[in-house]
Formats: structure tokens, C-alpha cells, sequence
């Protein structure tokens, strides 16, 4: 299983704050983008055209990332921390 | 009570004491010659909007190991004695303190370029986020660092 965690603008795109999806073992974060566009295809498509960072247990990673059970996976929009 | 000296990195919704930050720092070194502090407060303007609120949110756990990735490349890249690195989260009024950062050094230089250079990082890579609240309505700033 896969937790999968929205932050900020994106949990309002997703409609909750997290998630958790059943994954084959061996899957990638490109694989993650592909299950979650079928319930909500712009999330994929910001995953997948990198319109969001991903992060794997809090570590920033690219699509081909594999994935293990009982990773958590956040969707980071843009930072706007600090000030301009 | 002060959490000045409970930790340099802190993520938190209460106000902190700018002063008692700068007098924590300087106990981590007899040496300290030279404190920069950037603090940056709730702005009314932004993009021609009037700003009523503020929110700040942020990723738990990964936003403090951010901030403290910062802190110590600051303190290894250019060569200062200690760094404080606070945000707040959460609802922030206009005029409120939100961010402070505080580099202390033997020297000016270092202090100045360390301090410059953490708040741009921090814009950067540090998972929090900033909600607006104008007359139009709430919108998630999505900044170019």
C-alpha cells in the first residue's frame, strides 16, 4: 500500500488530503501518476507533465522512482514559504 | 516563555521574540562578532490586491529537515558559527511576524551572505505554503523562487 499525501492547492484538485493505493510491486512513480489519473486525470497529468515536485518518504524524486510498500508520497505544489 | 533556546529550527504557530532569538544565538560562541537577521512580516499588498490574511502550511517533518539542511550548508558553505531559522504557520494578520532568520558570524561578510542566501533557499526548497486572502477571494501563491 502507498499513502499518498496533497498539500496546499492540490488538496483541493484532490478533494482530500491523502490517499491509499494498491500498487503492484515494482511500480514506479510514473506508474503512481497513471492509477491516480484514473479517478482524477488532472492530478496525473500535473504528475506526469512535472507540474508538481514528488516526494518519497520526504526525499524529492523523479518518475522511474520505485516504489516499496508503505512508502508515503506527497504531491508538492510550488513553495510560497518566507516572503518575496 | 521563550523557545529561543530550545532549537534553531523551528516550525510553529505562535509569534517569536526577535530580540530573545538574537540573544540565544549569541551564546552558541564566544566568538559571534557579526548577527544578520532577515525577518519577513504579513505584506497588505501583493500583485495590487488587498490582503486581509495570511495562511502558511507546510509538509510536517519535511519542512524542518529542509530548514535544517539550510542551516547547516550555511554553516559549512560560508564559514558562520550558527544559524536560527523560525517560520510560523497557520493565520497570520497583516504586520505579523512570519519568517526569521538569524546567521551569526565572527564577521559581517559571511553573516550578510549566509542570511541572503538561506531565505532564497528556503523559498526554494522548503515544502510550506502561503494562502491569500483578498477581497476576490483565497488563492495558494504559487512563487517563482
Amino acid at each position: 500500500m502507498i499513502i499518498v499525501k496533497y498539500f496546499a492547492s492540490l488538496k483541493n484538485i484532490a478533494g482530500k488530503e491523502e490517499e491509499h493505493l494498491d500498487l503492484a510491486n515494482g511500480s514506479t512513480v510514473l506508474d503512481l501518476s497513471q492509477a491516480i489519473s484514473k479517478t482524477n486525470p488532472q492530478l496525473g497529468k500535473m504528475m506526469h507533465d512535472k507540474k508538481v515536485m514528488i516526494s518519497v518518504n520526504m526525499d524529492v524524486v523523479t518518475l522511474d522512482h520505485t516504489l516499496n510498500d508503505g512508502d508515503e508520497v506527497a504531491l508538492l505544489p510550488p513553495f510560497s514559504g518566507g516572503i518575496k | 516563555m521563550t523557545q529561543a533556546l530550545e532549537s534553531n529550527i523551528r516550525i510553529q504557530s505562535e509569534d517569536f521574540v526577535v530580540t530573545e532569538e538574537i540573544e540565544a544565538i549569541k551564546k552558541a560562541s564566544p566568538n559571534i562578532g557579526g548577527i544578520v537577521t532577515f525577518l519577513g512580516t504579513g505584506r497588505e499588498l501583493s500583485k495590487g490586491e488587498t490582503i486581509s490574511e495570511l495562511n502558511f502550511e507546510h509538509y510536517p517533518q519535511m519542512a524542518e529537515k529542509k530548514l535544517e539542511e539550510i542551516r547547516q550548508k550555511a554553516i559549512e558553505e560560508y564559514k558562520i558559527i550558527e544559524m536560527s531559522i523560525i517560520h510560523r504557520i497557520g493565520k497570520i494578520d497583516i504586520g505579523e511576524n512570519i519568517v526569521l532568520i538569524v546567521a551569526a558570524g565572527e564577521h559581517r561578510k559571511e553573516a550578510f551572505l549566509a542570511c541572503e542566501w538561506a531565505i532564497a533557499e528556503l523559498k526554494r526548497i522548503t515544502p510550506i505554503w502561503k494562502r491569500e486572502t483578498t477581497t476576490k477571494g483565497e488563492v495558494w501563491v504559487q512563487d517563482t523562487p
